[in-house]
C-alpha cells in the first residue's frame, strides 16, 4: 500500500431515500490509492446504492463525493460536467458489474470487447489495440486464440475474467466492483479471486468492492464497512471487523459464515 | 413553364418552407449534426425521398435549374418522377447536364463531374443516425454525439478487420464532419466519400421519415474512418466502362444473361454520354 497523504476518493454525509425506504443515510467513506475496501452488508442494505452514488452514476439527495485526479486537481463528481465525468468512467476509474452481460457488449468479439476502452480514449492503430488486447486476454487466463470468438461463448467465469480485462486496460487507478464474484462456482471464484488479488498488486489499484460474500472480503480487503439500512454500522481492518465484531449486527453476520 | 393550378409554389405552403429553412440554416450552422424538422406527408411514400424533396422544395428558387439522380442515372423512375414533380408544381427548368444544374437532388451517389460553388446537392437519406445498428437507444446515440463519444462506431470497424481482413462496409460509410460529428453519408458508395471532403457546392441532407435535416457547408473537412494501418480505401469493380471506356468512375454491374456473362457501365448516366460525344 503505497502510503499518500490525500485519498483519492472521499464521501460526506451521502444520503438518499427511495419513497420511505432509506437506501442511504449520512455515509461517510474515504479510499485511498492502492487499498481495497469492501462493502459487506445483507441484500436492500443499500451497498450497490452507495456505490453507484460513488462512482456518479446515481445523484445523492444530500453529501458529496470528491475524486482526487491524476492531475492533483479535486473535482466533485456530482458537480463535474457530464462529458468528464464519463472520460473518467473510461480512462482513471473502471466498473466491474455483477453480470458481465452488463458490463460486456454480447455481439462483440473479446478483442473488440478489451479494444473498446482504447478506441474510445483515442487509440486508432489496428495492430497495437489488437496486441493489447491480447496481452490483456492472456493476463486474465484467456487463451488468446479465442479473441475473435463472442463472448456468448464462453463460460460464466471467463466472461467475468473478460469484464475485467476490458474494464483495467485503460489502467484505471480506481474500480468500483458489484459483486464480482457472485453467480460463479466456488472453484471458480477462488481462481478469479487469486487472480484479482494479483492484478491489484501488481496494477497498484485502489478497489472498492461491494460483497455479501464475507469470506471473499477478507481474501481481497484491506478495510471493511459493514452496511445496513442505509447506513454504516461498522469499519475498520478487515481482520479486526471479523475475528473482533463490535456492533450486534456484524456480530450476527459473522456468525452466520458457513464453515465448510 | 407554368405552375399547375391549386399548387403553391414548389408543392409546400410557404409556413412549411420557412420551418424548413429554418432547420437548414442550422444544419449548416452545425456540420454534420442532427436537426429535427417537422417532415410532412409528401404524395409519395417514404423511401422514395420525401426527406430530399422536402428540402428540394423549401430551397427551390424560379431561376432554378433543376437534375434529379436515382443511382447516378437520370432516366430511372424515382429520378423522372421527382424531376417531373418539380417541373409541375414549380414550373423550374430542368436538366440531365451537372454542369447546368443548379440544383441536384441525389439518391445514393455523387455525380463524377466535380461540383463548383453555387451549387447544391441534396442527398435523399433513409437512415441519418450513423449509429443506430449499434446503440439502439435514440437518447443515447444523442448524448454520444453530444459528448462526441465515438468509440463504438471504431469497434464495428475494428470487428470488421478482425472478421474479414478489411473494413466491410462498401455504403453509407461513417464520415467525420469538421472534425466533430459523426455523419452518414446516406447510402452512396464509400467510393464517393472522398468527393465530400472540401466540397465547393453546399451537401444538404434530408431524411423524411426520420425527421432529420443535416448539412455539410462548402469547403469543409469530410473524414472517413479508418485505422491508421488499415487506412480508408474507396473501392471500385475493377474494369472499364463498356460505353465510355473509364476507368476511374463508379460501375454499374449488368448481367447479360445467364452463363455468367455481364458487362460494366458508368453509373452516372451523364457523364457518360458527355465522354462518349466528346470522344466522336
Amino acid at each position: 500500500m503505497s502510503a499518500a497523504a490525500a485519498p483519492l476518493l472521499e464521501a460526506e454525509g451521502l444520503t438518499l431515500r427511495f419513497g420511505a425506504i432509506p437506501a442511504l443515510e449520512e455515509v461517510a467513506l474515504a479510499i485511498w490509492p492502492g487499498e481495497v475496501v469492501a462493502i459487506v452488508g445483507e441484500s436492500g442494505s443499500g451497498k450497490t446504492t452507495l456505490l453507484r452514488v460513488l462512482s456518479g452514476l446515481m445523484r445523492p439527495e444530500r453529501g458529496t463525493v470528491r475524486y482526487h485526479g491524476a492531475d492533483g486537481a479535486v473535482r466533485d463528481v456530482h458537480g463535474m460536467a457530464e462529458s468528464r465525468r464519463r472520460l473518467l468512467h473510461r480512462t482513471e476509474w473502471g466498473f466491474v458489474h455483477q453480470n458481465p452481460r452488463d458490463g460486456l457488449r454480447m455481439g462483440v468479439s473479446a478483442g473488440g470487447n478489451v479494444g473498446e476502452r482504447l478506441m474510445a480514449v483515442g487509440a486508432r492503430h489496428y495492430g497495437s489495440i489488437r496486441a493489447e488486447a491480447a496481452a490483456w486476454l492472456r493476463r486474465v487466463e484467456i487463451d488468446p486464440a479465442r479473441m475473435d470468438e463472442a463472448p456468448t461463448r464462453f463460460s460464466g467465469g471467463m466472461q467475468q475474467r473478460l469484464q475485467i480485462a476490458r474494464t483495467l486496460v485503460t489502467r484505471p487507478r480506481l474500480v468500483f466492483m458489484d459483486e464480482p464474484t457472485g453467480g460463479l462456482d466456488v472453484s471458480v471464484q477462488a481462481r478469479l479471486l487469486d487472480m484479482l488479488r494479483g492484478l491489484v498488486a501488481d496494477l497498484d489499484l485502489a478497489v472498492l468492492i461491494v460483497t455479501h460474500d464475507i469470506a471473499a472480503a477478507r481474501l481481497l480487503a484491506h478495510r471493511m464497512l459493514v452496511m445496513r439500512h442505509g447506513r454504516v454500522v461498522e469499519q475498520g481492518l478487515t481482520d479486526r471487523v471479523l475475528d473482533d465484531p463490535q456492533h450486534p449486527y456484524t456480530q450476527l453476520l459473522v456468525s452466520s459464515v458457513l464453515a465448510a | 413553364m407554368t405552375i399547375a393550378a391549386g399548387y403553391n409554389f414548389g408543392y409546400l405552403d410557404e409556413a412549411t418552407k420557412r420551418m424548413i429553412r429554418r432547420a437548414i440554416l442550422k444544419a449548416v450552422a452545425i456540420p454534420g449534426h442532427q436537426v429535427p424538422f417537422g417532415s410532412r406527408e409528401m404524395p409519395l411514400p417514404y423511401g422514395w425521398g420525401t426527406g430530399g424533396i422536402q428540402v428540394t422544395a423549401s430551397i427551390l428558387g424560379p431561376r432554378d435549374v433543376l437534375k434529379v439522380i436515382d443511382q447516378g442515372a437520370d432516366d430511372t423512375t424515382n429520378a423522372v418522377s421527382i424531376r417531373r414533380f418539380f417541373a409541375k408544381v414549380a414550373g423550374v427548368a430542368t436538366t440531365e447536364r451537372t454542369t447546368d444544374a443548379t440544383l441536384i437532388q441525389t439518391r445514393h451517389r455523387i455525380p463524377e463531374t466535380p461540383l463548383r460553388e453555387g451549387q447544391i446537392l441534396v442527398y435523399q437519406v433513409p437512415m441519418p443516425e450513423p449509429l443506430f445498428r449499434l446503440e439502439p437507444r435514440v437518447t443515447e446515440t444523442q448524448r454520444m454525439h453530444a459528448l462526441a463519444d465515438y468509440g463504438l462506431m471504431h469497434v464495428k470497424l475494428y470487428e470488421d478487420i478482425a472478421r474479414y481482413g478489411h473494413v466491410a462496409i462498401s455504403y453509407n460509410y461513417p464520415v467525420m464532419v469538421n472534425r466533430r460529428y459523426l455523419m452518414a453519408p446516406s447510402p452512396i458508395p464509400a467510393f464517393d466519400n472522398p468527393k465530400m471532403d472540401r466540397m465547393p457546392a453546399l451537401q444538404l441532407f434530408g431524411a423524411g421519415r426520420e425527421k432529420r435535416i443535416y448539412a455539410v457547408p462548402p469547403h469543409t473537412e469530410v473524414r472517413s474512418l479508418d485505422f491508421e494501418d488499415h487506412p480508408f480505401v474507396p473501392i471500385r469493380a475493377d474494369a472499364a466502362c463498356s460505353l465510355c471506356g473509364s476507368r476511374d468512375t463508379y460501375l454499374d454491374e449488368i448481367v447479360t444473361d445467364d452463363r455468367g456473362g455481364r458487362r460494366f457501365i458508368c453509373s452516372d448516366t451523364d457523364w457518360c454520354a458527355s465522354r462518349r460525344e466528346e470522344g466522336r
